[in-house]
Order: C-alpha cells, then sequence, then structure tokens
C-alpha cells in the first residue's frame, strides 16, 4: 500500500472524473471532461520528455495519430474487438517511437525539437498516401462497431472511462517516474546531459526509454478518442496545433511537475470550452493560449506550480 | 601486479594540432599522481581522454585490467572512475542531496534510490556539505560548487578519482579546507589523480608528479626529483612565477 499522499490525490481525481458526469446521466459534462482527459494525457506524457528529460518533442501528437490509425483500422477492416485493437495500437507505437528515438535523440535543442515535427510531417504524408487506411479521406466507422459495446449510447460512456483510466495511468507513470531511480537519472539529463553521463547515467537508453514510454498512453487515447469519433483523417489526426496546445499546457502548468500539468490541462480545457463557446472570443483560443504562454515564460518560468511552491512551500512535500 | 590505471601511447589530435602524443603512464592502487604543465600542456584533454569524453586515435586506455579505450563516459563510470570539472558542472536545479544522489546512484555500485541517499550524505558530509542538503545547487558559492563536485563524484564510491583544478578560484581558507578534504579521501583508499596549478598545494599533496608539456611527458618522479629537473623549470620560464614557485620548495627541503 503506498504511503504517499500523492497516491490518494490521483485516485481522488480518478473517482471524481468516472462519478461525476455518470452520477446526473449528464452528456455535456462527460464530453467536456473527455477532452480534458485527453488533454491531461498528452500533456502528461509530453511533459516526461519536455519537463523531465528537457527535450523539447513538438510532434508529440504523431502518437495520438498513429494510435487512432492503427486502432481504427483494426476495429473497423480486421473486426478485432476494440480492447485489442487499442492494445495493438499502444504497442505498435511504442516500438516505433523507439526506433525513431535512437535515431532522432542524437540530435539535442532546436535540432531535436525540428526533426519531432518533421516525424509528425513524414507520417501525415505517409498516412495520406497509404491506400488500406483511405488515403487523404481516411476511415469512416459504422455505427455497428458500437455493438460489441452494447450500441453508441452505452459505447460513449464506456469509451469515456476508458479515457479517464488512461488519463489515471498517465498521472500514475509521470508520478511513479519522477519518484524513481530512473527518473532522477531523466531529470539529470535535463539539467547537463553530459555532466549527468560522466556520472554514468546511460543517457542514450534512458531517453529512448522516456521517449517510448511517453508514446504508449497516448496512442491508445488516440486509438479512444478516434474510436469515439467514428472518423479519422491525417488532417485531425495529426494537427500539429493540438502538439502546441500540448507544450502550452505543460509549461503553463509546471513542467517537470505532475500536478501543475494536469491541473494546467484541466484548466486549459475550461478556458478553451468557454472561449469557443462565447461569442467575443470565438476561433480566439490559440490567441489566447500564445499570449498566456508569453506571460507564463516571461514572469512566471515555473508555471502555476512553480508559483504555488513558492508561495506555500509546504505543498512541495505533497504535490509532486 | 597490474596497475589500476594504464594509459599506454594514446595520442589525440584536434584538426591537426596535437593535444596529447604516445602518452604513456600509470597509477597504482591509493596513490596520488600530480599531473603539472604549463596551459595548454593536454592535462585537461587527458582526463577527457581516460573518461570517455574522447577516444583516443591511438593507444589503449586500461583500468583494473580492462580496456576501457572508446568505451562512453557512463560504462566507465561504472568502472569506479569518477571526475571533476574544472569548470563546475552542477545539475543546477536541483539539490546537493539530490545531485550527489544521481552520482551514488549511477556510479560503480549501482546502488538502489534510498541506499544511494545515504551514501550520498555521507559523501557530501565528507567535503563539508552536509548541512546544505536541500540547498539548490545554483544557491551554492564557487567554492560550495567545487565541494559538491567532488562529492559529487565521491558518491560514486570511485576507485580512481580525476580531480581538475578543484583548488583553482578559492581563497587560502577554502584551499586549506579542501587539501584536508583530498587527504581524508585517499586515507580511504581512493586513488587520485589530480590537476593543479597551485604549485607549493600540489607538490605536498602528490605521491609522484609526471610533467606534461604540448601533450608529451616531460619529466616523471617524486616531487622533490622533478622540481629539480632542469627542462622541467626551462618549461616554466615563459611562466616565471610557478619557476619561482618550483624554486622556492626546492629550497624549503
Amino acid at each position: 500500500m503506498p504511503r504517499r499522499p500523492f497516491f490518494w490525490i490521483i485516485a481522488l481525481v480518478i473517482t471524481v472524473f468516472a462519478l461525476a458526469p455518470a452520477i446526473g446521466n449528464d452528456v455535456q459534462m462527460r464530453e467536456s471532461l473527455l477532452l480534458a482527459a485527453v488533454y491531461i494525457t498528452l500533456a502528461s506524457n509530453l511533459n516526461l520528455m519536455l519537463g523531465y528529460a528537457g527535450y523539447v518533442n513538438f510532434g508529440s501528437i504523431v502518437f495520438f495519430g498513429l494510435g487512432g490509425y492503427i486502432c481504427v483500422y483494426l476495429v473497423s477492416a480486421q473486426n478485432w474487438p476494440l480492447a485489442a485493437g487499442l492494445l495493438a495500437a499502444g504497442i505498435g507505437v511504442s516500438a516505433l517511437a523507439f526506433l525513431f528515438g535512437l535515431g532522432v535523440l542524437r540530435l539535442r535543442g532546436a535540432f531535436f525539437a525540428l526533426a519531432t515535427i518533421g516525424i509528425n510531417e513524414a507520417v501525415q504524408a505517409f498516412v495520406s498516401n497509404f491506400e488500406p487506411w483511405g488515403g487523404s479521406s481516411g476511415i469512416y466507422l459504422s455505427t455497428e462497431v458500437f455493438q460489441p459495446l452494447g450500441g453508441p449510447g452505452q459505447a460513449l460512456w464506456i469509451v469515456y472511462f476508458l479515457l479517464v483510466a488512461v488519463m489515471g495511468l498517465s498521472l500514475f507513470l509521470s508520478y511513479t517516474i519522477k519518484t524513481s531511480k530512473f527518473g532522477l537519472g531523466l531529470l539529470a539529463i535535463g539539467q547537463n546531459e553530459d555532466a549527468t553521463a560522466i556520472l554514468g547515467v546511460p543517457t542514450p537508453l534512458y531517453k529512448a526509454l522516456a521517449y517510448t514510454a511517453s508514446a504508449f498512453l497516448p496512442a491508445i487515447a488516440g486509438g479512444l478518442y478516434f474510436f469515439k469519433s467514428a472518423f479519422i483523417q491525417p488532417s485531425y489526426a495529426f494537427d500539429l496545433s493540438l502538439s502546441t496546445e500540448a507544450m502550452v499546457i505543460t509549461i503553463l502548468g509546471g513542467q517537470g511537475t505532475v500536478t501543475g500539468v494536469a491541473l494546467g490541462a484541466y484548466l486549459y480545457e475550461e478556458l478553451r470550452g468557454f472561449l469557443l463557446t462565447s461569442e467575443a472570443f470565438s476561433h480566439f483560443q490559440l490567441v489566447i493560449a500564445g499570449t498566456l504562454l508569453l506571460i507564463t515564460v516571461l514572469f512566471f518560468p515555473g508555471g502555476l506550480m512553480g508559483w504555488i511552491y513558492s508561495r506555500f512551500p509546504r505543498t512541495q512535500r505533497v504535490l509532486e | 601486479m597490474i596497475a589500476l590505471l594504464e594509459v599506454d601511447e594514446v595520442s589525440k589530435s584536434f584538426g591537426g594540432v596535437q593535444a596529447i602524443g604516445e602518452l604513456s603512464f600509470a597509477v597504482q592502487g591509493g596513490e596520488i599522481l600530480g599531473l603539472i604543465g604549463p596551459n595548454g600542456a593536454g592535462k585537461s584533454t587527458l582526463f577527457n581522454l581516460i573518461n570517455g569524453v574522447f577516444a583516443p586515435e591511438v593507444g589503449r586506455i586500461r583500468f583494473r585490467g580492462i580496456d576501457i579505450t572508446r568505451q562512453p563516459p557512463y560504462r566507465i563510470a561504472r568502472h569506479g572512475l569518477s571526475r571533476t570539472h574544472q569548470i563546475v558542472q552542477p545539475l543546477t536545479s536541483m539539490t546537493v542531496l539530490e545531485n550527489c544522489t544521481v552520482g551514488a546512484c549511477f556510479g560503480r555500485e549501482n546502488l538502489p534510490l534510498a541506499r544511494a541517499r545515504e551514501v550520498a550524505r555521507g559523501a557530501a558530509a565528507v567535503v563539508g556539505l552536509e548541512d546544505r542538503l536541500g540547498t539548490p545547487a545554483s544557491q551554492l558559492t564557487i567554492a560550495g560548487k567545487k565541494r559538491l563536485e567532488l562529492a559529487r563524484a565521491l558518491s560514486a564510491q570511485p576507485l580512481l578519482l580525476l580531480l581538475d583544478e578543484v583548488l583553482a578560484g578559492l581563497n587560502p581558507t577554502e584551499i586549506e579546507h579542501m587539501i584536508a578534504v583530498i587527504r581524508r579521501i585517499r586515507e580511504r583508499g581512493i586513488a587520485i589523480v589530480i590537476i593543479e596549478h597551485l604549485m607549493q598545494a600540489i607538490m605536498t599533496l602528490s605521491d609522484r608528479i609526471i610533467v606534461l608539456n604540448s601533450g608529451e611527458k616531460l619529466a616523471e618522479g617524486l616531487p622533490s626529483v622533478v622540481a629539480r629537473n632542469p627542462r622541467v623549470i626551462e618549461a616554466y620560464l615563459g611562466d616565471p612565477a610557478p619557476a619561482a614557485e618550483l624554486h622556492g620548495h626546492r629550497q624549503h627541503e
């Protein structure tokens, strides 16, 4: 039984996410929280690279999109059950990430960031021309795929609960890595990679493992998300603006912290929902996000969590 | 008996300029070997070759009889070979304890986290940082950062420690403290190779001295013998202060 209070805080968050919309059968709240769960999953896993190892992965959305494609394809064309499709998406994308990682992780700084954008663009270009996956018009699911889950109505709830579980696993993964020896090595790499290698940390392996780990849960989230949408297309699956949003969230919330990134993702989703529905700001969400990012980087380099830590130092002991 | 470290006919050049040329020497277990020479003599390059930052073009390097030539730095660290940097390289936003824990976790013993923290505490105490464990490395003074370099290297529980100018930039009191620390480390049976420009300090600390000039070995031997070597005095003539110090050291005996 874990002694640390943070374990229970994560458990509580998962419970609230699962129960809040289910109690009143509130579909609108479910849709809003589903997006929040996706954002938390994407940002938390991006944080493993960006916040821990200090590597700016600008193309992290490729994991989400590719996971979506693998799952949707297997479920629709090969009649796989959803669970098998999700698992295949997670494992397949992680394996690819490990291979990509061994190559691009030799690069540092801006060159690495550019290479990750390149990977995303290359995969998008490949998928757009890959006929089994529908090329540029993508794949549409018929409602029949929801039958094994008890029809569309029930399937959407099941997908929602699974996404909340993926979000919870993302938080546990971030937390477990951060408090482990592996995490200590990653955080050291983020500070000074050359000195860290001299201290004995196998830096190439650690970076590749972090990159691989950061691919697994986003790929499954992608599978769930596009299964739920019943539709996937290259321009949606590999949308760089979602990548950018995940980065903004991570920096706003506080890179390297588990709580800050999750909180940042939730608040960002709420703000985004508000902006999209308000008449004055509709479609301005990226402008607002950019402004917020600028203010954070200039005045609160530690993000939301850095500010909380400095105002209330005691929180450092409880909130990772 | 196999020497702890054997450097065998090692050469390294940068863009056609020779930094180290066919250099050979050995370090025995438990000894302090002083490495001196004018600026640009190749001392730091030699450290970078030994711990795998650079690969030599020719020659072999063996540690405890194992060939470590061309191994990456993180593998060499696991054999029990640690170093400090001339320009300090702290993990700035991590605390003193975390810095040392990294050293202990990934050092010779490959310790689990909890055990590594214990070793790290011990190493911090050896250099006198035991009351700064929770301080972020960025907030330490220069003397503090130098001690942290040493503590972090010690945390790895090395058999051989490479010290690159740990005394540079310190005031006389701090130097005295650091020399005492180095002696304490040697008493634990850890062999040390030390690069230092402070002649008085290195002459009294070292069991043996190697003088490098333009990447080649100019002299090797007991401090008192090396100090009397006319070629060594000549090499330092372009730099009169150390030559005078060498001379002074000879007269003190």
